[in-house]
């Protein structure tokens, strides 16, 4: 653990954090570049986000509370907040390495050997390693738990037979986290689970691109065929896997390992939103002198200020009482819906300009809102759909019966 | 857009927010709320003493005029847990007498009235009339000037607490500029008052006769300041109802949850079914949102700007999740969800008079529309 911050240096650090992100943030690199990591098609688009994630933690501004002997800088993790806060500042880029950062590092650091967290850790800050996640299969889908692709001991190895799918980076990645069945005959289907670190570039590992909806590329199917990995890829031990698997999705809430820092996904700015539609046109007068649109709009604002300050309630524990898990649980639900509904209602604004997309001159904003629209499923799909959050929070948070 | 307020607490909100929950779901309990739905009065004397021994009402009075000096912003934890208790008194009229005295009274008039006030005495706003618009500027009562004394005459509605209150405030028209006076219930007769059946058998309101009520000129509030009376007004008013619909929601979803972890059809807890639980969720959601901005608007309330984003925001979010929960509760419920024995119907009624008060959610949106985007 570390100490509270030195206020003066705190305040030394974050100045220098802010000049730095001022000086050399690139917005506009020539080519589009993605709003999150699972957009990541074009070799151009990773080589350069693979290059400025290298850069900022080079400059100590990524993975600056993570412990030093692993390769992050030791500080408090105010540092790294004052930093990730730099970046909003100056609109950054995203930081590629989304599933290393954000899922396997915590996970590895809070329950990892001394051996992996010398491995794994500096590889994955500074985006030589990319890391991606194998848990959806294409018959498993929000019945994660069902997982099947089997995992057979043999000797001290174990030998890989079956499918991932939805895998965003695996054509790129050097490591996925990995949900595999080593036990067909356990007691229920969770405890025949295991999870491994598993490595991609190996014989009998094989991917296939996945054209998304938006006409982009930017996860894959991954097969395994006789793939042999070593026993020590083995993570948490056997029949653990599904513990682990949630332990990663509890990270995201920043329980015990403190953030990376940057952040993986850019937050729509609404501003944006509100701009489109002044400047957009409705029989000759402005949009938003349109009375459905006005109150539609300004319920958007309402949505948005809360799901903002919500952020800040949850670190105020006299505001948590009832219900503590409540927040933190629907946060995911509410933000994606509502990014997905707010860039819908946006094409509306563009009048018979919505018919255009990216790649024609005449689409406004190079076609930002289709692809934003279309790219938001991604997050309601992703990581749980919206209807499997909703049972997680009528369980978990409401006490209410599980659905079978 | 710079007037987006943030969120925060002060210690004695938080104080003050244990100290309600545990009086008002103590002294609360929904048998006696239902025991009071028929009684003249609408609330028991003995509660409605110790809320002022307990300086409840002295909260956001300053400390010259023997109140407590803290702000509304205090005033939100208590009016929040009253919501979600179905306690009803005269609380929230009386506060907002106070602060109507705060942003328009004179100094004699605050000196006279305000620490009375602070101690118990109830008081109430005659706002409302019969072209039932939310503009309070809109009044049609007049009242004409002569020889020192001012006579009012027209209806006020939707006066609440009205037979309770030692001191009722009324909007008027004073040639041709919206004006206060203080009347005090012992000029107003006996047949002045007629009680009205409102929509939240938990409240009591009272339509008001204003006819042949004379004072005199000292009774009214200063005319340099009306604007700003209207503005506190709508802003107060906004925040306590919002306070108590958001605590109001809160307590018809804990109803509603409890129901569905309960109650079996087709051999299993109805809460396992999703096509109850999902809504519910969704519901959950927006009163989380509702309570959001709620401690929002409390945070920011004196802020130039930022108050009123934040108070609008906070009544929209308010109304809309406090309806739509208790909508849902009367359905979850099914055949006794119709009934008047399900406290569903309760909430729902409440929300209804709360809309109905300061302007409903839509209503709050359309004033909001012109804060942010004109």
């Amino acid at each position: 653990m570390v100490d509270k911050p030195n206020a003066a240096e705190l305040k030394e650090y974050t100045a220098a954090a802010d000049a730095w992100f001022k000086e050399n943030t690139v917005r506009d690199p020539g080519f589009m570049l993605p709003l999150t990591f699972m957009e990541v098609s074009t070799d151009q688009q990773f080589d350069f986000l693979r290059e400025w994630q290298r850069k900022v933690y080079e400059a100590g501004y990524l993975g600056a509370s993570w412990p030093k002997e692993y390769g992050g800088g030791g500080l408090h993790s105010d540092y790294q907040r004052a930093a990730t806060r730099a970046m909003k500042k100056y609109d950054a880029p995203i930081m590629l390495n989304a599933i290393g950062n954000g899922w396997a590092g915590p996970l590895i650091l809070d329950l990892g050997t001394e051996e992996q967290k010398h491995k794994y850790i500096k590889g994955m800050l500074n985006a030589e390693d990319i890391w991606c996640q194998g848990f959806s299969e294409p018959e498993n889908g929000s019945d994660l738990g069902n997982a099947q692709l089997k995992a057979v001991k043999d000797g001290d190895d174990y030998v890989l037979n079956g499918s991932k799918i939805w895998t965003s980076l695996g054509d790129r990645a050097k490591y996925m986290i990995l949900l595999a069945r080593t036990d067909f005959e356990a007691e229920n289907k969770y405890k025949g689970l295991s999870f491994f670190l598993n490595p991609m570039k190996i014989d009998g590992i094989t991917t296939s691109r996945i054209k998304k909806l938006t006409g982009e590329y930017g996860f894959v199917q991954t097969f395994f065929t006789d793939a042999r990995i070593a026993g020590d890829c083995l993570f948490g031990g056997e029949g653990n896997g599904w513990s682990m698997a949630m332990k990663t999705l509890e990270y995201e809430r920043g329980a015990k390992v403190k953030p990376v820092g940057g952040f993986f996904v850019k937050e729509l700015d609404v501003m944006e939103i509100v701009e489109l539609a002044k400047n957009s046109m409705r029989n000759g007068k402005p949009l938003l002198d349109d009375p459905v649109m006005r109150d539609k709009m300004t319920q958007y604002m309402i949505d948005i200020q809360a799901l903002n300050l919500n952020n800040t309630r949850r670190r105020m524990p006299q505001l948590m009482q009832d219900k503590p898990m409540g927040l933190p649980l629907m946060n995911k639900l509410a933000r994606t819906e509502l990014i997905r509904e707010l860039t819908e209602f946006s094409l509306g604004f563009q009048g018979s300009k919505a018919g255009y997309y990216v790649g024609d001159e005449n689409a406004i904003d190079d076609g930002y809102w289709h692809r934003s629209y279309l790219n938001s499923f991604s997050a309601t799909i992703g990581g749980g759909t919206s209807e499997i959050q909703r049972n997680i929070v009528a369980e978990h948070a409401l006490g209410l019966p599980k659905t079978r | 857009m710079d007037n987006l307020g943030n969120i925060g607490t002060t210690e004695e909100q938080i104080e003050l927010m244990d100290v309600a929950t545990n009086f008002c779901r103590d002294k609360s309990p929904v048998d006696k709320v239902r025991g009071l739905l028929e009684d003249e009065l609408g609330y028991d004397p003995a509660i409605w003493q110790e809320i002022g021994e307990l300086g409840w009402l002295a909260i956001a009075i300053p400390e010259a005029h023997d109140g407590v000096g803290l702000s509304m912003a205090e005033v939100v934890p208590i009016a929040e847990q009253m919501g979600r208790n179905l306690m009803s008194t005269p609380f929230g009229s009386t506060t907002l007498a106070a602060q109507t005295l705060l942003a328009g009274g004179s100094e004699a008039q605050q000196a006279a009235w305000l620490p009375k006030l602070a101690a118990g005495t109830a008081a109430t706003l005659a706002l409302r009339e019969d072209n039932g618009d939310w503009d309070l500027a809109n009044v049609d009562a007049k009242g004409v000037e002569s020889g020192g004394t001012v006579t009012l005459s027209g209806k006020k509605q939707l006066v609440l607490w009205a037979d309770s209150a030692e001191l009722i405030i009324v909007s008027f028209k004073l040639d041709d500029a919206v004006r206060f006076a203080l009347v005090e219930r012992a000029a107003v007769g006996d047949g002045a008052l007629r009680r009205e059946a409102i929509i939240d058998e938990t409240a009591r309101s009272y339509e008001l006769t204003l006819d042949g009520i004379t004072l005199s000129a000292d009774a009214l509030l200063d005319a340099s300041r009306t604007r700003e009376t209207l503005e506190k007004i709508e802003l107060a008013a906004g925040l306590i109802h919002s306070a108590e619909m958001t605590g109001g929601a809160q307590a018809v979803l804990d109803y509603t949850l409890e129901y569905l972890k309960t109650r079996k059809q087709f051999g299993k807890i109805i809460g396992s079914y999703q096509a109850l639980k999902h809504p519910t969720v969704n519901n959950y959601v927006e009163y989380e949102k509702a309570r959001t901005h709620l401690y929002s608007a409390a945070h920011s309330w004196g802020e130039q700007g930022r108050g009123e984003v934040a108070v609008r925001m906070a009544a929209a979010q308010a109304h809309s999740s406090y309806a739509t929960a208790a909508d849902r509760a009367i359905q979850f419920h099914g055949g006794f969800g119709f009934t008047h024995d399900c406290d569903a119907q309760l909430h729902r009624r409440k929300a209804i008079l709360a809309g109905a008060l300061i302007g409903d959610a839509a209503y709050q949106r359309s004033k909001l529309a012109g804060l942010l985007f004109d």
